[in-house]
């Protein structure tokens, strides 16, 4: 940290204190209850919880339904995050040549990231609806081959390619921001080495852009842990069979629905040490070892 | 630097038309279906062209979801999550950038930790804490003995009580406990050269005046960025809203409204799925956040790069 210019007085808790007042009672205290519920089980009638030490967590680890739902959100995790980046370093590329009509381009990539994501879900849910969306033209074709509430791989398939499409947008600010702050010089340099364009995108521009590539994926992999809550209640409800019952939609239904905090704190202890985990490697490794200038 | 390349430039346009086209295409086919009757929307092959019907189901699907106070709830919401987010950072990363204490670089990780658990994360006991957001303070009374002690000496049964459901409070303070703001505008603090903290001091310029007329003034750029995005963040949110509103009519949110747009088994009773509805409300509720992300694209995107979320 930088030297200070201020002695301390009074005026610096005054303007420390809203802020860690907040963080105490929504977030430390929110994260303490968490671990004390994940330890403990509420006694049916009353009369606090008890101590029950790894109970709830070997319950939960021991369920099926628990790991199906960690396995479709790896599946969601990977597929959205590879789409998405793919999709967006695509783009990215190609608007940076800054051809005519780069802003209309520049434009029209970004504004999804505005979209709210339950609102995705809703629009993606008409347009994969078998009776009314673009898939109603499958159903004419093979009746009855198209359900998203019928079948489970397309009910991933469904949320896999709406949450791709909210994410494109966030990534490819993130990689043209990058792709501009490489030096002029180093461009002309391989222009003058007779590189061509592609040739400059392989070999000059893709190895420069490996930085915001890793911190990228890490922040893919852990929004679409947490940010998938909206598209997957309004597109599919968690369903078919719990075929798209990711993570934190889990949380909610055991938590909300099924009123069992316990289990409901235990998942959100493996999520947040999941989640902590991913920041963690982001900071430590990737940012240190993946850095050119 | 000058380069012919017209087969690649026409390869450029065709590839970036090509993705802007698979944007476009579900929110299009959702607008298409927002100006089609009943009928249309639900016959076979999709509409790809608009009608004439988009103002009759606006207004319908406004009334039908009582939209009114629902854009005014997230209007007051999303302004109160910016100016507390925006507020909170500015004076927090004033007193950590500037000032010499112990315990600064705690308190900067402690802050700094907040960035690791998103709310959907640790949602269930915070819900708890909304119901009743002194209860911490109850707890840490009761175990330490306070509680006990002011009992006895006065007679008064402690017993603190908050209930921030269904409330606006409620709604805002824990979107605004996190530290997202907080960094931007330590870097820009750290930005700040040392000759002009000097040379306001030498003018005799105290630390709160050195804030309100040098720092303020010069973060207008971070107060736009940092108002952007969270505005969006905020107009966007769901999970939560879904949690501490019970009371729709009078505090609901408009993205919240959504869900009960879904039109599946439960909404239509067994009817005619109404998409034009569900799609005409899905526009409006996607419009104020798509505008402000156009209009303030500046900003927004700088502002976004420099938070690192």
């Amino acid at each position: 940290m930088r030297r200070a210019h201020f002695k301390f007085s009074w005026i610096v808790p005054l303007l420390l204190a809203p802020q860690l007042l907040v963080i105490f009672t929504f977030f430390y205290w929110p994260s303490a209850q968490a671990l004390y519920w994940a330890f403990t089980l509420e006694q049916p009638w009353g009369g606090g919880n008890t101590w029950v030490g790894f109970e709830n967590f070997r319950k939960v680890l021991s369920d099926p339904y628990y790991w199906g739902s960690v396995r479709v959100s790896v599946i969601y995790a990977l597929a959205t995050t590879v789409l998405a980046m793919g999709m967006a370093l695509t783009l990215a590329l190609f608007v940076d040549r800054q051809l005519a009509g780069y802003r209309v381009w520049r434009v029209g990539i970004i504004w999804p990231y505005a979209v709210a994501a339950p609102a995705v879900g809703l629009a993606f849910q008409f347009v994969f609806n078998p009776g009314a969306g673009i898939f109603s033209f499958i159903n004419t074709l093979a009746p009855g081959w198209w359900d998203l509430s019928k079948y489970p791989w397309q009910a991933v398939t469904a949320i896999v390619i709406a949450g791709a499409w909210k994410q494109v947008a966030y990534s490819f600010i993130f990689f043209l921001a990058a792709l501009q702050s490489i030096p002029r010089s180093l461009t002309e340099a391989a222009a003058m080495d007779g590189a061509r364009p592609l040739r400059r995108m392989l070999d000059l521009q893709l190895p420069l852009l490996t930085p915001t590539f890793f911190f990228l994926l890490v922040i893919n992999i852990t929004d679409s842990f947490t940010d998938s809550f909206g598209i997957v209640d309004t597109l599919t409800g968690g369903g078919p069979f719990r075929a798209t019952d990711l993570m934190v939609y889990k949380i909610y239904s055991d938590g909300f629905r099924g009123f069992d905090y316990s289990g409901a704190a235990a998942q959100s202890i493996i999520l947040m040490c999941l989640v902590m985990a991913l920041t963690f490697i982001q900071f430590r490794y990737i940012e240190r070892r993946v850095h050119y200038t | 630097m000058i380069e012919r390349t017209p087969v690649l430039n026409i390869a450029t346009h065709v590839i970036l038309a090509f993705g802007l086209v698979l944007i476009l295409v579900p929110i299009w086919l959702a607008f298409v279906a927002a100006t089609h009757d009943l009928q249309a929307v639900n016959s076979a092959p999709v509409e790809f062209w608009p009608g004439d019907q988009l103002i009759p189901n606006l207004t319908e699907a406004w009334a039908q979801s009582d939209f009114g106070q629902k854009f005014v709830n997230s209007f007051i919401v999303a302004i109160g999550v910016v100016v507390g987010k925006i507020t909170l950072a500015c004076i927090t990363a004033f007193a950590l950038v500037f000032f010499q204490f112990r315990g600064r670089v705690v308190i900067f990780w402690a802050i700094f930790i907040t960035l690791m658990l998103p709310l959907e994360v640790r949602i269930v006991p915070t819900y708890a804490v909304a119901a009743n957001a002194l209860s911490p303070f109850q707890t840490i009374m009761d175990w330490t003995g306070i509680s006990w002690l002011l009992n006895t000496l006065s007679g008064v049964e402690v017993s603190l009580e908050w209930n921030l459901l269904n409330s606006y409070t409620g709604l805002i303070l824990p979107l605004v406990a996190t530290a997202t703001g907080t960094f931007l505008y330590r870097q820009f603090f750290l930005t700040i050269p040392d000759e002009l903290v000097e040379a306001a001091r030498m003018d005799g310029a105290g630390p709160l005046r050195f804030l309100w007329d040098i720092l303020i003034p010069l973060s207008k750029t971070n107060i736009a960025a940092l108002a952007t995005i969270m505005f969006v963040y905020a107009w966007n949110q769901y999970l939560w809203p879904l949690l501490v509103v019970t009371d729709r009519a009078n505090y609901g949110m408009v993205v919240v409204q959504l869900s009960d747009l879904v039109p599946d088994q439960l909404t239509t009773g067994g009817g005619t799925p109404t998409w034009h509805l569900a799609m005409a409300a899905t526009l409006v509720v996607m419009l104020p956040p798509i505008l402000i992300v156009i209009l303030m694209q500046r900003w927004f995107v700088r502002g976004l790069i420099n938070t690192d979320k």
